[in-house]
């Protein structure tokens, strides 16, 4: 039952063309500062471009995918009209208005403070107030996806939630909490020193800070992607899911680990002693666990559809399975790459592997390969699912749809490698410019030529992307029918309280988050002589 | 579906004992990967930085551990050898460290200006260098030769810009040159 149909269009239209926007500063930025690109005898301009890019990809699209998709989840897993659908609206519209502000600055030169902005580098406060209105709109989407479940609650009391509402709820809640790091951070610190109120910030406050988002949101991103994994690919594929509550464990997990972990990022900082970073550590190993469980989980609904299909034998059955799906061909590569990248992310977590990797190209690498590879790819299967619901219309070609994702897997294979690679050689992250003509850096321009190359194929997969769906609102009508999620094979009748609700998991999030992050926030807030002067982009 | 319901229960309990037994090796991997991340901190010693040391930025060319004159490698009297060193947008001082082979080194260095990086290639030492704290990392070099030591956080438009480099030499022509006391670089060899 997709009633608000345009409201859900207007989210993926606005991140898929952000996204192309960002795409294409990516593939600049490969280009530009590898040797086949000449040298730019401007390298401020590498780091505008690098802002806006890791803003729009860190931020605003994947936002935006998240918000579209559950109003989606909401009005089709509930089959209940959207509640407050003049504050998605607002929602939306703050996000524009945001994403608008926050770019304007960055295309000046006024806020090269690069999308994780680092204090005592300080930019133009739009930039900051930019992004805090995103994060804002965001917000009004949490809320409203947690006001939908409750009226959905009161008209079946003691029903099992559906598995995708859940989850989709479960995501908005770690979204609403990990945003709080980063936002204590601007509205403590930044935006106060950017606005000329004060003069001088604590860096190494404002690090920890950021920690508390940089882990937690690196699982928002992934929560679409998993629901997709879970309700959406049993169903287009003709199996079931294999079980109903270990989702929902997964998503729990999700939920309460992620989120106290992230300090992970700061393994290398002198601000935090070895105690927290040893917990932190420690927690980060547990976060792997619900992986484990999804790729348990996933593997055996597959094999069960195979084998409704007809496949045989302990590996056989992998033939009968329906690859000229697009859904099936999207999971397959989303699965090789979440797990060459959870392999790089286990390397990341242990603090003695991470001295030899940290700051890298690795780094770049390896989120590439996990964000913009087995997550968004699942972003583009998500679309091409959704959009004959959302537009009325059919997505007929589908050898071009299968290109696409052949491509984007490809690019990203070629892209990540080599990155991997130079990163291992000990090359530092976001440079405007190597000099390949020096004899110790020379032998990287190879890896850093394919990567250009890759960069290229994944630009076109994006254009192709964009062109598909473009076309698809121009098709002939076709009725799709209703919106459905995948069914597990034991589909259950009632489901116990700890699964059903989020309270308590929300409760046992905020409290490890305190427990992890309350005696270093609260021993550098309170220690004096830690603040240093700001130093203002685009001053001199 | 109607087989399939015959058997409901009894494949139910088939598929959540699978499930178990996998939910069970994942725990065990977890364990494992904690106890060797601890196991390898204590006793290897490849520990972070186990203190928090702070210092004010706005002072450290005026007095104490960081004035210019105090900059780079000194041999102490143990035998082992201390540096100091600061970055600055868009440089390290000194620009050029050189330090002894096969011998315990303590790096300790700070920021005079925004958040930096210290990262040599080709070994492990890496770590941030942040305004207002000192940061302290253990080294040990087992090859002589040149080592290009790049900055490795953004630190504003000249951050490509910003690599220094690490020279170790010969221990005993290390000593020798300790001789007479002072800081050594290799800035301007
Ligand atoms: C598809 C989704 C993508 C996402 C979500 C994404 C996200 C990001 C993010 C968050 C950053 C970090 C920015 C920073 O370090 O400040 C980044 C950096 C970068 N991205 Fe992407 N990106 C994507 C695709 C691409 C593509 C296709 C290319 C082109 C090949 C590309 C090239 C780059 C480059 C060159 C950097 C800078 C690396 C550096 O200088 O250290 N990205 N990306
Ligand atoms: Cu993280
Ligand atoms: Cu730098």
């Amino acid at each position: 039952m997709l009633v608000n149909r345009k409201l859900i269009l207007a989210h993926f239209w606005l991140a898929f063309a952000v996204f192309g926007f960002a795409l294409t500063l990516g593939a600049w930025q490969m280009f530009i500062r590898s040797p086949i690109g000449t040298w730019l005898s401007n390298p401020e301009l590498y780091y505008r471009s690098l802002t806006a890019h890791g803003t729009v990809m860190g931020y605003v699209f994947p936002t935006l995918v998240a918000m579209g998709f559950g109003y989606a989840i909401s009005e089709s897993a509930l089959e209940q009209r959207l509640v407050g659908v003049r504050w998605a609206w607002t929602g939306f519209w703050l996000i524009v208005a945001g994403s608008i502000m926050a770019l304007i600055p960055i295309a000046l030169g006024r806020a090269s403070v690069l999308y994780t902005f680092y204090p005592p580098l300080i930019g133009n406060v739009f930039y900051y107030l930019g992004v805090v209105l995103v994060v804002v709109g965001s917000w009004i989407w949490v809320a409203l996806m947690s006001v939908n479940l409750r009226v959905w609650r009161k008209a079946h009391p003691g029903a099992p939630v559906p598995l995708a509402m859940f989850a989709n709820v479960a995501g908005s809640y770690l979204w609403a909490w990990t945003a709080v790091g980063a936002a204590l951070e601007l509205l403590l610190q930044i935006i106060p020193v950017a606005a000329g109120l004060k003069a001088t910030i604590d860096a190494g406050l404002a690090r920890i800070f950021f920690s508390w988002t940089l882990h937690a949101i690196v699982y928002f991103w992934l929560m679409p992607t998993y629901i997709a994994y879970y309700t959406i690919v049993p169903r287009a594929i003709g199996g079931r899911v294999y079980s109903d509550s270990m989702a929902r464990i997964s998503f729990i997990l999700f939920l309460v680990v992620a989120m106290p972990i992230g300090m992970h990022h700061t393994f290398a900082d002198p601000m935090v002693g070895a105690g927290f970073k040893f917990i932190h550590s420690a927690f980060t190993a547990l976060v792997a666990l619900p992986t484990l469980l999804t790729v348990f989980t996933i593997c055996a609904s597959v094999e069960i559809a195979a084998r409704l299909r007809g496949g045989r034998g302990m590996f056989g059955w992998i033939k009968a399975l329906p690859w000229d799906n697009p859904m099936m061909l999207a999971l397959a590569f989303s699965f090789v790459m979440l797990g060459f990248g959870g392999a790089g992310g286990l390397i990341n977590m242990s603090y003695q592997l991470d001295a030899s990797i940290h700051n890298t190209q690795w780094i770049t690498g390896h989120f590439h390969l996990i964000f913009g590879g087995a997550i968004v790819i699942m972003y583009f299967a998500i679309a091409y699912d959704l959009w004959p619901h959302l537009t009325g219309r059919e997505l007929i070609d589908l050898r071009l749809i299968r290109t696409q994702l052949w491509l984007w897997f490809i690019g990203m294979i070629v892209t990540t490698f080599p990155w991997h690679w130079v990163g291992i050689l000990g090359m530092p992250r976001r440079m405007a410019y190597f000099d390949f003509g020096d004899p110790a850096i020379a032998p990287q321009a190879l890896s850093v030529t394919f990567s250009a190359i890759g960069g290229f194929i994944l630009l076109a997969s994006g254009i192709m992307f964009i062109v598909i769906l473009a076309r698809g609102m121009r098709a002939p009508l076709a009725d799709a029918g209703p919106y459905r999620f995948a069914l597990a094979v034991h589909q259950p009748a009632t489901v116990p309280v700890a699964l059903n609700t989020h309270a308590l998991w929300v409760a046992l999030m905020i409290a490890l988050t305190l427990t992890n992050y309350g005696y270093p926030i609260l021993n550098l807030a309170l220690s004096s002589g830690t603040s240093v002067p700001a130093v203002y982009v685009g001053a001199q | 579906m109607s087989a399939e319901q015959a058997h409901g229960s009894a494949s139910a309990e088939v598929a959540a004992r699978v499930e178990r037994r996998w939910a069970t090796i994942a725990v065990i991997i977890i364990v494992c990967m904690a106890l060797l991340a601890a196991f390898a901190g204590i006793h290897r010693a490849t520990m972070p930085q186990p203190r928090v040391e702070t210092i004010d930025p706005s002072r450290i060319h005026l007095s104490g551990e960081f004035v210019e004159s105090n900059l780079g490698s000194v041999l102490e009297a143990n035998g082992n050898v201390t540096v100091r060193a600061i970055g600055q947008q868009y440089s390290f001082t000194p620009a050029c460290i050189v330090v002894p082979a096969d011998t315990p080194i303590t790096l300790r260095a700070t920021s005079a200006d925004v958040v930096h990086g210290i990262l040599i290639q080709g070994t492990n030492v890496n770590t941030m260098l942040v305004p207002g704290y000192i940061s302290e990392q253990l080294m040990r070099f087992t090859r002589t030769g040149d080592y290009l030591m790049p900055c490795q956080e953004f630190c504003s438009f000249g951050h490509e810009g910003m690599w220094g480099k690490v020279k170790v030499i010969d221990k005993a022509d290390f000593a020798g040159r300790a001789k007479g006391g002072g800081r050594l670089s290799c800035v301007g060899q």
